[in-house]
């Protein structure tokens, strides 16, 4: 998995709450059985008209942030299907990093496994940040993993948290099954005591 | 509370814990992992390329529903979307090489994934349960610990058999008394949504407990789990009792002889000890729950059949945006009254009510009834031996009579990847759980409601209360 530890990028504000991993990457993008390029069918119904052009107004359309690396959104984001399309189409695009108040718990671990980091704000900080992501291309936030930092393109500092174990393997670009396979005599040896206790499963 | 106290969710984690480290996080073994076709092939390949194996292909279960078609048709074996046909024969490919238990597209145990795994006797009890699919939280009914993962996880387990896991905090919904006359199991998991939110269970396993959950049949409580993950818990759980075993009972992959009654004796301790810390508590009395359907983009948009179209305004923060661009794309107006809406469609179907008993309530409804002029139809059973259970109860009969289009097992327009599509505008009464922007079809408007009310709205052209035509 590649390392993450620092970037400083565009931020896109999307205000919206709720918004679902059918709206990050529509449907009839799932039948793919790749992982890659799907950044172009990103929020496909938001962002195309039926002749598949595009529409002006949607955020990622407009010229300042279409290099956007980091997305300020709305509560809840990521919620409803389980589609790893979902951060797949993200870091596609090149988000790297999506703020919110909160994420659905599927989407948030998604995240993870694809070098990207999901940053949980309070209110009060999501709204700096999103009138800071609204001031366009000039204005680049900066997220420091190393020191759990977000700062604004004015210098504002914030902090946040991480799960430590998570920090680790995106620092280290660390893949979760190497790491789990050097337990495989713990996990051997719970099958055993587990074929005694249930035997039935 | 005593330290010893405990949780059904407590008590299933405590058994699957592989290794624990400083920080918490927990190697978490899994009992049964589900594969469809859609969020597997990824999976598959990274195995192939790493040259690694399924760790304990006998706990794996494939079977493609996602995708496959519902017409009558797909016996012939033609699938006629490309893309559609390379994932599945990808399933196919993965599921004989990599040796697990496989049940294909012609096969009559062919059906949705969640509905397949109950019905095999493969979700039991106490069990750890996974699924690249938000919606294995269905199987939580059985008192086992099932969510949803992503692509990167199904690999993991594959390889694995584990999962690297945070414990998530304990929240209890509790639905106390007895359901009014033409109230269902669908009515309440959409009225929990409505109070709580879709993001009010986030961070949390759910466990609904209450006389009226009690009071459910398993088909009731798997629709009850089924949408925990839309009130955006990890997974909803119901403590098993006699209700559960009687279902396991004689299923093929169920124990049986002494290892039945070894299992039952472990199962009838997986309840939550009376004075269990819990961290959050909802309670709802089963009398205040009406018959309810969605009026806009998100599961929380729940209101009872009797009320009105919602202002935007009559919401807070973010909210009060979300609820006018939902009006605007579902082409409805606040203060208009739910009862008067006009649909186009009835869907019956999905792993939320696509069951037996969905279709029995269904068809009770439409019986020696007709649908609307010009109305599209249908029902997708669950499954090809609900479908079979369907047929020889003459529920059928009862279904072509009125109208419907009686198809082949798989998700069908729950999601609306197969032909199964709503067009831009069409209107919905759909009996799945999500009624998101574009999820049955891009423009496509969804109302959620339960099995009975989908048939009355089926027979009058509009969102009617079942209750007056019971
Ligand atoms: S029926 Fe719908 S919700 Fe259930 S697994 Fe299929 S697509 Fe998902």
């Amino acid at each position: 998995m590649e390392k993450f530890e620092k970037l400083s990028g565009i931020a896109a504000p999307m205000a919206l709450v709720n918004i679902d991993t059918d709206m990050i990457i529509p449907k009839q993008f799932l039948k793919t059985i790749k992982r890659s390029g799907l950044g172009v069918n990103l929020f496909d119904e938001m962002r195309y008209n039926d002749d598949g052009s595009e529409k002006p107004d949607f955020v990622l359309n407009k010229p300042a942030y279409r290099d956007a690396q980091v997305l300020v959104a709305g509560d809840n984001f990521g919620c409803g299907s389980s589609r790893e399309h979902a951060p797949w189409a993200l870091a596609d695009f090149g988000i790297k990093v999506v703020i919110s108040t909160s994420f659905a718990d599927i989407f948030f671990n998604n995240c993870f496994k694809n070098g990207m980091l999901p940053i949980v704000m309070p209110q009060e900080v999501v709204d700096v940040l999103m009138s800071d992501a609204e001031k366009g291309a000039n204005a680049r936030m900066e997220i420091d993993l190393e020191k759990q930092t977000v700062t604004t393109s004015d210098g504002e500092v914030f902090n946040f948290e991480v799960d430590s174990f998570r920090k680790h393997c995106l620092l280290e670009g660390l893949d979760d099954i190497g790491l789990t396979l050097e337990k495989a005599a713990a996990i051997d040896t719970f099958e055993a005591s587990a074929a005694q206790s249930r035997p039935w499963v | 509370m005593s330290s010893e106290a405990k949780t059904l969710y407590d008590k299933i984690w405590d058994a699957h814990v592989v290794q624990e480290a400083d920080d918490g996080t927990c190697l978490l073994y899994i009992d049964r992992h589900l594969v469809h076709e859609v969020t597997s092939p990824q999976a598959f390949e990274g195995l192939r390329m790493t040259g690694r194996k399924v760790h304990a292909p006998e706990r794996t279960i494939a079977v493609p529903d996602h995708n496959v078609p519902t017409t009558l048709d797909r016996a012939s074996g033609i699938i006629e979307n490309e893309d559609s046909r390379i994932q599945l024969n990808a399933l196919d490919v993965n599921a004989r090489e990599f040796g697990v238990h496989y049940y294909p597209v012609n096969d009559v145990r062919q059906g949705i994934v969640h509905i397949v795994g109950p019905e095999q006797g493969w979700t039991l009890p106490g069990m750890t349960v996974v699924c690249g699919d938000s919606h294995t939280a269905t199987h939580g009914a059985f008192g086992s610990l099932a969510h949803g993962i992503g692509t990167s996880e199904v690999e993991h387990v594959l390889a694995t058999q584990t999962l690297i896991q945070k414990k998530s905090k304990n929240m209890k919904v509790e639905i106390t008394g007895q359901l009014r006359p033409g109230v269902t199991a669908k009515d309440i998991t959409l009225s929990v949504i409505g109070k709580t939110g879709t993001a009010g269970g986030t961070g949390y396993v759910i466990e609904y407990c209450g006389e009226a959950i009690r009071a459910l049949s398993m088909e009731g409580r798997m629709t009850v789990c089924n949408m925990a993950i839309e009130g955006g818990a990890r997974a909803g759980l119901i403590a098993p009792d006699e209700t559960t075993f009687a279902y396991v009972n004689g299923r093929p992959h169920a124990p049986k002889g002494a290892q039945w009654e070894a299992a039952l004796t472990w199962w009838r301790t997986l309840f939550s000890d009376d004075d269990a810390h819990w961290d959050k508590v909802v309670t709802i009395k089963g009398e205040d729950i009406a018959p309810v359907v969605t009026w806009g983009t998100s599961p929380e948009d729940v209101l009872a059949i009797t009320d009105v179209v919602p202002a935007p305004e009559s919401f807070t923060g973010g909210k009060i945006e979300a609820a006018k661009r939902a009006l605007e794309y579902m082409g409805l107006t606040a203060g208009q009254k739910l009862s008067d809406i006009t649909i186009d469609t009835v869907f019956i179907g999905s792993c939320t009510n696509g069951r037996i008993e969905d279709l029995r309530a269904a068809a009770a409804i439409l019986k020696g009834k007709k649908i609307k002029d010009g109305m599209r139809a249908m029902v997708v059973p669950g499954s090809g031996l609900v479908r079979a259970q369907a047929e020889e109860e003459g529920l059928a009969d009862i279904f072509i009579e009125a109208g419907f289009e009686w198809r082949l097992a798989g998700c069908s327009m729950c999601l609306a990847m197969n032909p199964d599509q709503l067009a831009p505008g069409e209107r919905c009464a759909a009996t799945s759980n999500r009624n998101f922007e574009g999820r049955q079809g891009k423009g496509g408007r969804t109302h959620l409601m339960s099995p009975a009310m989908a048939a009355a709205a089926a027979v009058t052209g509009k969102l009617t209360d079942v209750r007056d035509m019971m």
